[in-house]
């Protein structure tokens, strides 16, 4: 059994790696595995090295790293609040962290990548801890509290950067390229300045896998085998707060990879956390890359934002998912 | 309808009354309320009643009715799929109007020419229901399994098209020019600026025909919250019964967001604090509807006037805005409070 899971993981890696190959010897001007090779290798300065290497490597690497972040979010998130629906979009995460870059937009704080990381991490974390805070006020944090939690949050954030945005034509310009959630044009410098966070944040991701395992027995039954609670929840959310602000603040809020790559991941691995987050950074990456991938070739010279593949592709075939099994976990 | 009940809608009733007095008094023209009262029965100088009747009157009328059908539609979708979460908004109503209203604003707009008065006035409405309807019947078609609409199954399918709208309606945001980008937004946000009688009417026929019909489900929708199997135990038949009310819900969100765009929250919000408030265990629709006509109707006072009044600047808000930021720490509140009482 375990054998057949080593397995599968290791053909989601292959996956990944055939897209990636494919998103730098596809788009605009196609090349062969021979002109990839040599751009990788022994780059001499040719049109289709500078191609490969400072514009496709670049964005797709961009796109692994974010893929793989928002993945593992989503999967870390439906772990902890057992509900089908969770994601970093819709508990409201997102929204923290797109608040933040719009204010940093608008009072003027923003001008590189670099800063925006800054805002989109304080914005995802505020967010993350107030929507676990205000959903534990009593008892501790319900499944259902949180999502309502989330889902509420996630409007008032929406709506103060809707007023913010609408008030300010030059805000509303910058931000609608930025929300559309995109890797066109993302360097290594943007890889460079959100890998610490990602790297962080996948970590903790992987000590907290465990951790979720006890969790989903019931918080009673958890804390009875020795488990802190509070401490599995807060390495949880950090780790929640961490990737998603790794991947907004790069690639600007893309939804769904979370749901998908969790719920991909439950149906080939079942439900043991060690399994799912692995493989949730696999699928997510391998679908953000190839979202990205049919955003250049389908849109011919002004190409569609990945943001937009990844919803209107990942919508059926998250449909698909849902319609095949049960959606409480 | 139990006394509290009662009490509640009559509340809300005189509440919402009295703030569609106050909004039709306020605006760069102070009218006293007297005035206001004179012209609405018919009596007062021609200035004031250009004013009240042609100018505000279809404003307010268009926020009470639109936060009706909001608050209705809400309450039938939380009651059948059992879900608070539940609402126009996540079931892919709103975000299917958004897209197609986008559309029309944006492939219509400044760079293929300016938007005529006729697609102005029917485009944006028309795409809006017809967006609208088009989201929740694809949402409720795929929820079919073996023959029944599956509770859980709906939000869940109605948040996936809700992503692939959203992510259309991004799209066409970037590749519109930055007027239309605005204007697309500032319809996205919900706003009840500058109504005319053709926004009203829609939506209060639509009102004024589906509320009766809703209300006649009544009794189906108590046996509802007890469950599928209990339902139709009790003669229900579950998967007629969530259909029709199904089409209901669609049709009214469809026409309010029609009518004001898709303003946030108030399908959320309303049929919860009804609920709570009534203490009944599913949203009680009459109150629900009076509280979604208060509702927007005081959220929209304060988007027309709170930022003259903070001294922010000449600024309107959108009501959306408001709305959200109104209803969203309410929500929270109420969340709060029932996991204390756990």
């Amino acid at each position: 059994m375990v054998g057949g899971r080593v397995g599968r993981l290791v053909g989601l890696g292959l996956l990944v790696l055939v897209v990636f190959g494919a998103s730098l010897a596809l788009g605009a001007r196609w090349l062969g595995v021979g002109a990839v090779w040599h751009a990788l290798t022994e780059a001499s300065g040719s049109d289709a090295d500078v191609i490969v290497r400072s514009l496709r490597l670049p964005r797709t690497t961009v796109a692994v790293l974010v893929g793989a972040c928002l993945g593992v979010a989503g999967a870390l998130m439906q772990g902890h609040t057992r509900n089908a629906l969770a994601e970093p979009g819709i508990f409201g995460v997102s929204a923290g962290a797109a608040l933040a870059v719009v204010l940093g937009l608008q009072i003027g704080v923003v001008e590189s990548v670099g800063s925006t990381v800054w805002c989109a991490l304080i914005g995802a974390l505020i967010a993350t801890f107030g929507v676990q805070r205000l959903a534990s006020r009593g008892s501790g944090a319900s499944p259902v509290g949180l999502a309502l939690t989330g889902a509420a949050v996630a409007a008032l954030l929406g709506a103060m950067t809707s007023a913010i945005v609408l008030l300010d034509a030059n805000t509303l310009d910058g931000y609608r390229f930025w929300a559309v959630g995109s890797v066109a044009g993302r360097g290594f410098d943007v890889a460079g300045q959100v890998l610490p966070f990602a790297a962080v944040g996948l970590v903790l991701a992987a000590i907290n896998a465990r951790d979720l395992d006890l969790l989903a027995l019931g918080d009673d039954v958890a804390a009875g085998l020795g488990l802190s609670i509070r401490r599995a929840r807060l390495v949880g959310l950090l780790a929640i707060g961490l990737l998603t602000a790794a991947g907004v603040a790069a690639c600007g809020p893309i939804g769904f990879l979370g749901l998908l790559a969790g719920h991909v991941a439950r149906r080939i691995f079942g439900a043991r956390n060690s399994w799912l987050i692995p493989a949730s950074a696999l699928i997510g990456a391998a679908a953000l890359v190839t979202a990205d991938l049919v955003g250049r070739l389908v849109g011919g010279a002004g190409e569609v934002q990945a943001g937009v593949v990844l919803g209107v592709v990942g919508a059926p075939l998250f449909v698909m998912v849902v319609r095949r099994r049960a959606v409480v976990l | 309808m139990n006394p509290r009940t009662l009490v509640l809608s009559a509340a809300c009733a005189l509440l919402a009354i009295a703030l569609a007095l106050v909004s039709l008094s306020v605006g760069t023209t102070k009218l006293p309320v007297a005035d206001v009262v004179q012209a609405l029965l018919g009596g007062g100088d021609g200035g004031t009643r250009l004013i009240v009747l042609e100018l505000r009157l279809p404003r307010v009328a268009t926020g009470l009715l639109v936060g009706i059908a909001f608050a209705v539609s809400g309450a039938l979708l939380q009651t059948l799929s059992r879900n608070a979460l539940a609402s126009p908004d996540i079931v892919g109503v709103n975000s299917g109007a958004s897209a197609a209203a986008v559309t029309v604003i944006v492939l219509a707009g400044t760079g293929g020419g300016n938007i005529s008065g006729v697609a102005a006035r029917v485009g944006i409405p028309l795409a809006a229901i017809i967006g609208g309807l088009a989201a929740t019947a694809i949402v409720g078609v795929l929820s079919i399994q073996r023959g029944v609409i599956d509770a859980g199954r709906i939000v869940l399918i109605g948040v996936g098209v809700a992503a692939a709208a959203n992510s259309i309606v991004a799209w066409l945001l970037v590749i519109g020019d930055v007027t239309d980008a605005g204007r697309a937004a500032a319809w996205l946000a919900g706003s009840l600026n500058a109504r005319t009688w053709s926004d009203a009417i829609p939506v209060g026929l639509a009102v004024l025909l589906l509320l009766p019909v809703a209300v006649a489900f009544n009794r189906d929708l108590d046996a509802l919250v007890l469950g599928d199997d209990v339902a139709s135990s009790l003669g229900v038949r579950v998967s007629r019964v969530r259909i029709a009310l199904l089409v209901i819900a669609t049709v009214l969100a469809a026409m309010a967001t029609s009518g004001a765009g898709p303003i946030a929250f108030v399908a959320l919000v309303a049929p919860q604090i009804a609920q709570r408030l009534a203490k009944t265990e599913r949203p009680p629709l009459l109150s629900t509807a009076l509280l979604g006509a208060l509702f927007v109707t005081a959220a929209d006072l304060v988007a027309r006037n709170g930022l003259e009044v903070l001294q922010v600047g000449p600024y309107e808000l959108p009501v959306g805005v408001v709305t959200a930021a109104a209803g969203a720490p309410y929500l929270l509140h109420l969340i709060g409070r029932q996991q204390k009482g756990r």
